[in-house]
């Protein structure tokens, strides 16, 4: 059954190569734009695309938990998260236990980070675990864990390095045509060398400069598109409960609030895309919530198979998503969990867990106020506001 | 003189081929020992704690002494099975263990001064994520016996699997009816 995540990967390969393919054609015709000679041009652009990986490599993963203001739990801090975390990873054979992260943030997301499967973390932002019950949290860290699972975190990242560097290559070549290029352009031509050909080619160049970095973009959000449809449908096969996500999704649409901290590099990771802007489906690295919810709310079953189907029912598409899915046994959909704790005493468990993440130690008066203490406090003696009482912290 | 080479090629390329398909069926073996091994983690960790949600909840029942008895009772038979049981006997042991569970969280609802117990709520999370890890394992477990068991039985591997004497394994099936209809546990 998880032989045919890997099948479907013959489609997002085709994608990258083309992204590949027109890096190396922005790469040849600077080359042969700024030294008669397109194979440098494609070396020095390579050389370009290491650095900027070196950079990101090392850079890490945390930068981005580091930025968006993440802070790492223990097991005790918020039981029902690692037990749904754990559940998940066990549900998908992942080896080991992902790190799990709180953002305090009123949005509701997740993301996952980690090249590699074994140093993975998951970070979920305090509005989702205040307003999502059981199932819903468990599809949308299913939908975490499989973008570990099916290795997306790191395709994405070398993908935009890719972009990042075909971005960067545009612009600085084009800022060089202007300015300080266009001279030695001249000259070459003059030489007679190239005659007409030199200057076909020259338009080529130009024309690519301009359209590289759009093209390159948009191959960028195909890829994303695809690998949230496959993340979405992983979720639904590990949980046997696609309608945790759909609701999920339905309650995070709704949500008013747009994350603080999330760039353009890191979107991908996240369960829905952290703009709130509003996109054609071509220029998105996700697609329309509503369709993902309408695909999982049509699933007859939890296999990938019956998601295909749903796929190519809603989108009108007969290539479906997973093509080989096909063969996949039944996979029928399990019932949904109890209900847990109320919805007040869910908000206060979050709420304890973040007093608890900032060092603020929580006294009980005796009437049954809880006072909470910043890390800064000195005092001997607090006076509860309720009763009147003295407490000593 | 050629066609010393062509056999010694072919019989290369056979030897190479064995040494793949062997350890390829190796890898599955091992992925399904160790999907049993998460599974075996979580019927353990149900296991330690039943005796802990017996006792929270036997000040309150005082009038379901037989229900709390069948749940000792499962617990001890599916903890006494040797380890050498296989994997259709534990599941049995388990499935009724299940449903004695069931039972008694099902019964959990005619007592409100329980369920405000915290107590009791924090063991009620952690069964209800534990039976939830039994079943993920199960599933996992029993996808990796599919592949394995596809991989001994399919030409050319069951071959190799026939002469290194790989047997196919054995699935982790819920044999209780009651525990197929609700395989959750109803808490509220």
């Amino acid at each position: 059954m998880w032989e045919q995540v890997r099948s479907n990967q013959t489609r997002t390969i085709v994608l990258v190569v083309s992204l590949a393919v027109v890096f190396l054609l922005l790469g040849y015709s600077l080359g042969m734009f700024f030294f008669d000679n397109g194979t440098m041009g494609v070396i020095v652009a390579i050389i370009v695309w290491a650095i900027m990986n070196l950079i990101a490599y090392f850079q890490g993963d945390n930068i981005l938990l580091a930025v968006s203001g993440a802070r790492k739990i223990a097991p005790d801090d918020h039981k029902r998260l690692y037990n749904v975390v754990e559940e998940m990873k066990i549900a998908s054979g992942l080896e080991r236990m992902p790190d799990i992260y709180i953002i305090d943030d009123p949005a509701m997301n997740a993301f996952a980070t980690g090249r590699d499967p074994n140093k993975a973390a998951i970070a979920v932002t305090s509005g989702l675990l205040q307003n999502l019950n059981r199932d819903e949290l468990q599809g949308v860290v299913g939908h975490e864990i499989a973008h570990i699972k099916n290795r997306d975190v790191l395709l994405m990242a070398m993908c935009s390095v890719l972009l990042g560097t075909i971005v960067i290559l545009a612009w600085y070549g084009s800022r060089f045509l202007f300015y300080g290029g266009m001279g030695r352009s001249r000259r070459t031509i003059s030489t007679g060398r190239g005659g007409g050909g030199a200057i076909i080619i020259m338009l080529v160049a130009l024309v690519l400069l301009v359209l590289a970095p759009i093209a390159a973009q948009l191959i960028y959000f195909a890829i994303s598109r695809r690998r949230e449809y496959l993340a979405d449908a992983s979720s639904a096969l590990y949980t046997r409960y696609p309608l945790g996500l759909a609701s999920a999704l339905e309650k995070i649409a709704a949500s008013p609030y747009q994350l603080r901290a999330a760039n353009q590099a890191t979107a991908p990771m996240f369960i829905v895309n952290p703009f709130n802007r509003k996109m054609t489906e071509l220029t998105s690295t996700h697609p329309p919530i509503a369709e993902r919810i309408r695909i999982l709310r049509a699933m007859a079953g939890a296999s990938l198979a019956d998601y295909d189907r749903a796929y190519r029912e809603v989108k009108y598409d007969r290539k479906g998503i997973i093509p080989g899915a096909a063969a996949a046994g039944l996979v029928p959909i399990r019932a949904p969990s109890p209900e847990p704790p109320d919805e007040v005493q869910q908000a206060r468990e979050t709420s304890n867990v973040m007093w608890r993440l900032s060092n603020y130690s929580v006294i009980e008066c005796a009437c049954g106020t809880k006072l909470k203490l910043p890390p800064t406090f000195r005092g001997s003696e607090i006076r509860c506001p309720h009763c009147g009482r003295l407490n000593s912290p | 003189m050629i066609a010393l080479w062509v056999v010694l090629g072919i019989l290369a390329i056979l030897v190479l081929m064995f040494i793949a398909i062997y350890n390829g069926l190796v890898r599955l073996r091992n992925q399904v020992k160790n999907a049993w091994a998460q599974i075996d983690v979580q019927l353990k960790r149900r296991h330690d704690l039943i005796p802990n949600l017996v006792e929270t909840v036997k000040g309150y029942m005082k009038f379901e002494r037989e229900t709390l008895e069948a749940v000792t009772r499962a617990r001890n038979l599916a903890q006494q099975l040797p380890p050498s049981a296989g994997a259709g006997e534990r599941a049995k042991a388990e499935g009724e263990l299940s449903s004695a569970l069931a039972r008694l969280l099902a019964v959990v609802e005619r007592y409100p001064d329980l369920k405000a117990n915290q107590n009791f709520l924090a063991l009620q999370e952690e069964l209800t994520s534990t039976e939830n890890k039994i079943s993920f394992a199960r599933q996992f477990y029993n996808d990796s016996v599919m592949k394995y068991n596809n991989q001994t039985q399919m030409f050319p591997s069951n071959i190799v699997a026939t002469m290194a004497g790989f047997k196919p394994g054995e699935f982790f099936e819920v044999t209780v009816a009651e525990e197929r209809e609700a395989p959750k546990v109803s808490f509220s």
